[in-house]
């Protein structure tokens, strides 16, 4: 074969074999292409199916228990087994009573401990206390009832709106200690040395100014654990019980909306559902209204924050 | 007016540093730390607390079944056997099969939200999907009850019992009445969703920009820069919040009691009604009538607290691995 | 540089109530500052006399603002910080065991680089705010306190701003207007010294301008020490001036000898603009 000849075959077996890789390159390619589209659009879906849930659960809240929502519901307390009407009038006042007692623990301890995790950062013990803080928070709220009951019913022989506002306080303090802490910490060192600088004391410092200035977030906080713990049940079962009557005394046991809700619902009859529909809705209502708020106050403040 | 006032101030003894104002400044900020730092010691006693006084109660059940009260399957209150096997049990079915349904929808989501997602929509959906976690369980558990056990015992049963010819497959035997293990994972995954959402959102967002620019760059479909690029870099993070969804799951008491039927059945069909650790305490603790069943309902807490400390301790050095090394930027 | 203090209690025929303040109203004897391990200003001494502004420069990392921060004891509010070496406040060493950071820190204000008004308090309380911790028995009534804070404002040419909105919030007004809120804040509790740490780095030129005319006018009630990186700003309104280099002080001398005929050539170097 001369070299020309050599050349050329040569030259004709690349052009071949390049076209033969951009042909199947051009398969898989269009191949992978399409399964990129198929896992993209997959995903969309997922993203709709997880809209479902809240969507269908506020519907059939909505739908059931709107007809249900009169001023019967908020001021009547409820009627025996039997009788149609009748209200959570008890029931709600007993949330918010049990909310009280429980911040009354919760809200001290959860913001000097705040505080404490705050201004010793990095010390030992407070490394220690940010880690079971964070172990508190995620026992599970029926340990947290059984804990209160061993400690505040059984001595005692009787449930009450005291041991149940103990377990809700147990579980708002990891809540309100985080949120403290990361407030505290936002505060710029520049204004604790302006404090300093003028002649305040360390404690005044931290507790006139620091704290003062980190307030509204903290606040914040707080309404987040308090939409969090208004909505507890298993604590209160066996902590609070339930009462179907008017009591407001710390000393009894006392009802709650979750919990009135939890009965009714459990129970045979359907004026029953359609209250613990109503109850629901009213629950919810509340819970979804202080967490948006709380969730958009914070987010306009870490807006203008900025500095 | 202003001047008669100014020469008070400024007429302070000279040299004006007052020894005596060390007492009460030290004093105070003495009273301080000590005031912040006993507030702070309340959470590790109040944990201690909590631990002792479950294991101090469940002790009695301990002692008399030993370890087996964990995998024997008796539960007798009259004749005082007692055995927590089912729901032992019926807490790792449900979890994992709420973690088999979650994960990938939450995975999904994630990668929607962080990669593909146009600004208009992903605020509205991470809303919506956030907004899971603030439904109060016993919200879950009425819906649930009310709506998810009916639609499942005439919809779901019987389409994979008749329609797919399943019903004698192990996993779908038995008489379906509506509330069971099957409802229980349901309302368990939409429950966790949130959670492994959020960390993975967050796990995403960590991963550097130039990690999937040059996944791009050589070549790879978008998917392809998901699959090979972003998801192995934030794998640990994405475990991380999967046993995070795990720890929530195990520790979920109203929604799963108020579908789950309440049985002590130790049945490997989904279909069957049956407890998990948390829903028997919660059912059956009020009526508990004699001190060996509430010591046993008692020592059931203690394993639930010792779980849920095991499983949210490894959940969080996942992601917290996850976080130091995205910082680090290999 | 030593001043006398203490008078022999056996050689006193007539007792004064007070001594006469020394003219040197801060004196710096062998200041070493640390940081941990590491020695931030070494060796520093030097004495400021009564109504003077005396500048600071140096380069970055020279160790200025914290050779400032020694002065009123705010370098200790750091974690691992450690000062040694006297620095005597008319006639008397602040770093004393027997004495308080906090009474120190009511004798010797400071103004910090940015701006810093409590964001929750109002223009007034922000003024007010140095008068709520000072001892009871110097603490002045409500009335006197609006009338300490108009004259404060006033000598911090902020008053004809702000006199008819006093009960705004502080963090309404513009940066410059902060800064000014600032020295009020530090002038209302009638200090002997004032630092200014780099005040005027972070405002426009005209905030500038009137900081530092405030300087100006301010000298002869309160003695002014101010830190800054320029040296234009250290030429025009400064009596005496430092250079500090690597923590140590170069040179100290009146503002005009220093930067015409500067004796170390290391000065020379910086102010010549041959290393900044």
């Amino acid at each position: 074969m001369t070299t020309q000849a050599f050349t050329t075959q040569r030259r004709a077996a690349w052009r071949s074999y390049r076209d033969q890789l951009a042909q199947s390159t051009a398969r898989t390619l269009s191949r992978r292409r399409l399964v990129s589209q198929i896992m993209i659009a997959s995903t969309f879906v997922a993203a709709l199916v997880a809209v479902l849930p809240l969507t269908l659960i506020v519907w059939h809240l909505l739908q059931q228990g709107a007809s249900s929502i009169n001023r019967n519901f908020f001021l009547h307390m409820p009627r025996p087994t039997g009788e149609t009407g009748g209200g959570m009038a008890n029931a709600i006042v007993g949330t918010g009573v049990l909310v009280l007692i429980a911040s009354t623990v919760g809200l001290p301890v959860g913001i000097f401990a705040g505080l404490y995790l705050a201004e010793q950062r990095s010390a030992r013990l407070a490394t220690g206390v940010r880690f079971l803080s964070d172990v508190l928070n995620g026992l599970p709220s029926i340990v947290l009832g059984i804990f209160a009951w061993g400690l505040l019913v059984r001595p005692f022989k009787h449930f009450s709106a005291l041991a149940g506002g103990m377990a809700l306080a147990a579980m708002m303090i990891p809540l309100v200690t985080r949120t403290t802490e990361e407030m505290i910490r936002l505060v710029p060192v520049s204004m604790r040395e302006a404090a300093l600088a003028l002649g305040y004391t360390k404690w005044r410092t931290s507790l006139s100014i620091v704290l003062r200035t980190a307030m509204p977030g903290i606040v914040t906080g707080v309404l987040l654990a308090v939409a969090r713990i208004a909505g507890e049940t298993a604590p209160l079962i066996f902590t609070a019980f339930g009462n179907n009557f008017w009591s407001v005394s710390p000393f009894k046991p006392i009802a709650a909306l979750p919990m009135q809700i939890y009965y009714y619902a459990t129970a045979p009859y359907d004026d029953w559902h359609a209250q613990a529909w109503a109850g629901a809705l009213v629950l919810l209502g509340l819970v979804l209204i202080i967490s948006v708020a709380a969730r958009f106050a914070t987010r306009s403040r870490a807006g203008l924050g900025g500095d | 007016m202003s001047e008669d006032v100014a020469p008070r101030i400024a007429s302070r003894p000279t040299p004006a540093l007052v020894p005596a104002e060390i007492e009460g400044a030290s004093y105070g900020d003495r009273v301080y730390r000590w005031a912040t730092t006993g507030f702070a010691l309340v959470i590790p006693s109040l944990l201690l607390l909590i631990a002792w006084e479950v294991f101090r109660a469940g002790w009695p059940a301990l002692k008399t079944f030993g370890l087996g009260f964990f995998t024997s399957s008796a539960w007798d209150p009259v004749n005082g056997n007692f055995g927590a096997a089912p729901a032992v049990f019926g807490t790792i079915v449900s979890s994992i099969l709420a973690l088999i349904i979650a994960t990938p929808l939450a995975v999904g989501v994630a990668i929607f939200l962080s990669e593909f997602a146009p600004n208009w929509i992903r605020q509205p959906i991470a809303f919506f999907v956030d907004l899971l976690a603030a439904i109060p369980s016993v919200v879950y558990g009425l819906w649930g009850v009310l709506v998810l056990v009916p639609f499942i015992r005439a919809h779901v049963m019987p389409f994979v019992k008749d329609t797919l010819h399943l019903g004698d497959f192990p996993l779908f035997t038995g008489a379906a009445y509506g509330p069971s293990m099957f409802a229980a994972g349901c309302i368990l995954a939409i429950m966790i969703l949130p959670y492994i959402s959020a960390v993975t959102r967050e796990v995403l967002r960590a991963v550097p920009r130039s990690q999937r620019e040059a996944a791009l760059a050589l070549g790879a479909t978008r998917w392809e820069m998901i699959w090979d690029a972003v998801l192995p870099y934030a794998r640990s993070g994405i475990v991380g919040g999967v046993i995070l969804g795990l720890g929530r799951a195990i520790g979920e008491t109203m929604a799963v009691t108020m579908v789950i039927g309440n049985r002590h059945e130790l049945s490997a069909s989904l279909f069957q009604p049956g407890y998990t650790m948390a829903s028997l305490i919660a059912n059956e603790f009020a009526e508990a009538t004699n001190d060996l069943h509430i010591s046993a309902l008692m020592a059931v807490g203690a394993g639930l607290f010792l779980v849920t400390v095991i499983v949210n301790a490894i959940a969080r050095w996942l992601v917290w691995r996850t976080a130091r090394v995205g910082d680090g930027g290999t | 540089m030593r001043a006398e203090t203490g008078v022999d209690a056996a050689s006193v025929t007539e007792a004064p109530a007070l001594d006469p303040p020394p003219p040197e109203v801060l004196a710096v004897d062998g200041l070493d500052a640390y940081f941990g391990a590491a020695r931030v200003v070494r060796e520093v001494s030097f004495a400021v006399k009564s109504g003077q502004v005396t500048a600071i420069i140096g380069p970055s990392g020279c160790g200025k603002s914290t050779l400032l921060r020694c002065l009123n004891r705010m370098h200790e509010t750091v974690p691992g910080a450690r000062v040694e070496g006297e620095v005597r406040f008319q006639g008397k060493d602040i770093y004393e065991a027997a004495v308080s950071a906090i009474g120190v820190r009511r004798h010797i204000g400071m103004v910090f680089q940015r701006p810093t008004p409590f964001p929750t308090m109002s223009i007034r309380d922000n003024v007010a705010a140095g008068l709520k911790v000072l001892p009871r028995s110097e603490r002045p009534s409500r009335r006197d306190t609006d009338a300490v804070v108009e004259r404060a404002l006033r000598r911090a040419a902020l008053w004809q701003e702000v006199h008819d909105r006093l009960g705004a919030n502080a963090t309404a007004l513009s940066g410059g207007q902060q800064q000014r809120l600032c020295v009020a804040r530090a002038l209302a509790t009638s200090p002997t010294v004032l630092l200014l740490d780099e005040p005027t780095a972070s405002l426009d030129p005209i905030s500038t301008q009137r900081i530092e005319e405030l300087v100006y006018e301010l000298r002869s009630e309160v003695t002014i020490i101010i830190v800054t990186h320029n040296m234009q700003q250290a030429a025009r309104i400064s009596d005496r001036t430092a250079f500090m280099l690597s923590g140590e002080l170069v040179e100290y001398a009146p503002t005009n000898v220093l930067f015409t005929t500067p004796r170390d050539p290391r000065t020379d170097a910086y102010v010549t603009g041959r290393f900044g």
